[in-house]
């Protein structure tokens, strides 16, 4: 019974833990999906609304709430402005130059918040007071709840929008085809901002949940967490909504289990190792769909 | 048919004469201790990074796929010739392996980390390069990473101390760690001028054109990513028997960004362009030293810079020659085009 509950907790672990990675895999996908870019920075931009939250509440002493959504704006804005300066220009450069860029603003970022606060790390407020409930012999923190309960809106919240709207229309419109959908009057570089202020929005709700589960912010925090989430969206199917939210609960089980059960050093190592399975045996990912290469 | 390549022989002669001089003037330096140990050590780094430089430039530069674990295949041979020339000394006083010249050793260990990131180049290559631009960047970061998780939890590493007391022969065979770097450059180059070199970048220019005019596209993509390897593995190991310990945080994927800067900044498919890069930035960090604390954020800036105007790199594909320099000099056209052997940087 105590191996079953166990077992069944480290479940919960790794829903918890699966749903960040769910909400920053969105924000991968969505780019992914409208300009074919890998935004490594995007790891980086959990780290920048960690930060801006934990400011807020320390410093301002706002409540979470309003911490998150001012987190929220300006890692939206932080996106709009990365892509008009760094992605822009190289829209219709070879692949490699723009992953170097994308590299190189990761970087930046890292090494800027380094030089600014630097690398120690800061204790981030338990500001989440919300009642824990009891399953059977299970405990469930508030936290917990409000992790899975909030990325699972967002995710409902984000499909609707793609799906429903007209702004969501055209930002399908511009990932099918840029120059056609400019041909039917989608303003392409507005999609494509929208795009990268929504997805890094999403990162900065991921950034106050992760730091409200694991209270430690610091630089380098990111970039991890941002591959992880990477992982995920890959094995869901790189521009596909729900792809990315089965992506990430099954990159967040994994992980959790594997903690509990094999080795908490290794647990990273088979992160990789399933990208690396996923990627040879099913590239498109479990949802995609083989498209041949056109010539 | 006739052959209609010129070889330039003049200028050939003028390289092979100027790494002699350079390796003259470096060692009566050390000798006459005009260079300090602190210098030394800077050089030291100098070699490794060109022959990193190098060797990533050809997976990067020429072959035109970026791959992010170059460090992971640089701890491969520096773990293993490290363990390997460890083993010999701890062995008992005078066996037979023992009573071997040391250089010999230090070249056969080297030569075995490099071989052993090879076959870990073939056996990640063989996968990854399947596929190509960010899933391979993906892809080899990914394998850098668990390189390294696996590195750090092994045994006969040393576990999360690290590897400790590894014999220093880098410094005492100084010479030899100048002549490895330089056979690494020309080897490079000859790879790289040859009809194998010809393939690899046809693969870069149009891998489907290439595809269609009979180039085993796999094969080459292979070949080039396990003879990067092989060279980031002969580098790691000149570097462990530099640094003589070897840390659980010495490979991590920052180290495979500063190469990969390197490249990039250096020229993406320029072998000269690559050296002068790590000469630069390799001296320049430890030059300015309050400058080293702002080296990553000027590193990242002028990485997009670079790419956004420039995105080549910053010598693009021009090959520095020191025969067209002197012809340009003294006013002569020789037209010969040839690297010039890290001329007179140092």
């Amino acid at each position: 019974m105590d191996q079953v509950i166990m077992f069944l907790k480290q479940v919960i672990n790794g829903v918890q833990v699966g749903s960040i990675y769910a909400l920053v895999a969105l924000g991968y996908t969505m780019v992914y999906g409208i300009v074919k870019l890998l935004n490594f920075a995007h790891g980086d931009f959990i780290m920048v609304g960690a930060y801006i939250s934990l400011f807020a509440m320390t410093g301002a002493g706002m409540p979470i709430w309003l911490a998150a959504i001012i987190a929220v704006a300006g890692c939206a804005l932080l996106g709009v402005l990365t892509e008009k300066i760094a992605y822009k220009p190289l829209r219709n450069s070879p692949k490699l130059s723009v992953l170097i860029t994308a590299i190189a603003v990761s970087l930046l970022l890292e090494n800027l918040f380094l030089l600014l606060f630097s690398s120690s790390p800061k204790p981030y407020p338990n500001a989440i007071n919300f009642p824990s409930i009891d399953v059977g012999p299970i405990q469930v923190s508030g936290v917990t709840l409000m992790t899975i309960l909030l990325s699972a809106v967002s995710m409902i919240a984000l499909q609707l929008f793609v799906k429903k709207t007209r702004m969501g229309r055209a930002m399908r419109a511009v990932s099918e085809d840029a120059q056609a959908a400019t041909l039917m009057g989608v303003s392409v570089n507005k999609t494509i901002s929208l795009t990268f202020a929504i997805g890094s929005g999403l990162s900065a709700i991921a950034a106050v949940m992760y730091c409200s589960a694991y209270p430690m912010v610091e630089p380098y925090m990111g970039s991890m967490l941002g591959l992880k989430a990477f992982i995920a969206a890959v094995l869901g199917g790189i521009g596909i909504i729900p792809g990315a939210m089965l992506g990430g609960f099954v990159i967040g089980l994994i992980e959790s289990l594997t903690k509990a059960y094999i080795s908490s050093q290794l647990a990273d190592a088979m992160v990789f190792g399933i990208l690396i399975v996923v990627l040879l045996v099913k590239p498109a990912g479990i949802f995609g769909k083989n498209v041949g290469e056109k010539v | 048919m006739k052959q209609t390549v010129k070889v330039p022989w003049k200028a050939y002669i003028l390289n092979a004469v100027c790494a002699v001089l350079i390796f003259v003037a470096l060692s009566g330096m050390i000798s006459a201790e005009v260079i300090d140990k602190y210098i030394q050590g800077i050089i030291m780094l100098v070699f490794i990074n060109i022959i990193l430089a190098v060797s990533l430039n050809l997976t990067t530069g020429f072959l035109g796929q970026i791959a992010l674990g170059h460090a992971g295949f640089m701890s491969i041979g520096a773990y293993s010739s490290a363990i390997l020339t460890k083993f010999i000394k701890d062995l008992p006083e005078g066996s037979f392996l023992q009573s071997l010249p040391p250089q010999l050793i230090f070249g056969v260990a080297l030569l075995f980390g490099g071989l052993l990131a090879a076959v870990f180049g073939l056996l990640v290559g063989i996968p990854a390069l399947r596929l190509k631009g960010d899933y391979l960047a993906i892809i080899t970061l990914g394998f850098g990473e668990i390189i390294r998780v696996v590195m750090e939890n092994l045994e006969i590493t040393g576990g999360a101390q690290g590897l400790r007391s590894i014999p220093g022969y880098s410094t005492k065979y100084f010479g030899m760690c100048y002549w490895i770097t330089i056979l690494s450059v020309v080897f490079m180059y000859m790879l790289v001028r040859s009809r194998h070199g010809r393939a690899i970048m046809a693969i870069r220019e149009d891998d489907i054109a290439s595809e269609a005019v009979g180039i085993p596209n796999t094969y080459y993509k292979v070949a080039a990513f396990s003879i990067a390897a092989f060279f980031a593995g002969v580098a790691g190991g000149i570097y462990a028997h530099y640094l003589r310990i070897l840390g659980a945080k010495t490979f991590n994927f920052t180290r495979s960004i500063e190469i990969i800067v390197i490249v990039v900044l250096g020229g993406m498919g320029s072998i000269t362009g690559s050296i002068v890069a790590a000469i630069v930035l390799t001296v320049l960090p430890e030059a300015l030293r309050s400058f080293s604390d702002y080296r990553m954020l000027a590193y990242s800036v002028a990485l997009i810079i670079v790419m956004i105007f420039k995105p080549s790199g910053l010598f693009g594909r021009y090959e520095f020659s020191l025969a067209n320099i002197i012809a340009k000099i003294f006013g002569k056209k020789t037209g010969s085009k040839k690297e010039a052997v890290e001329g007179g940087v140092k």
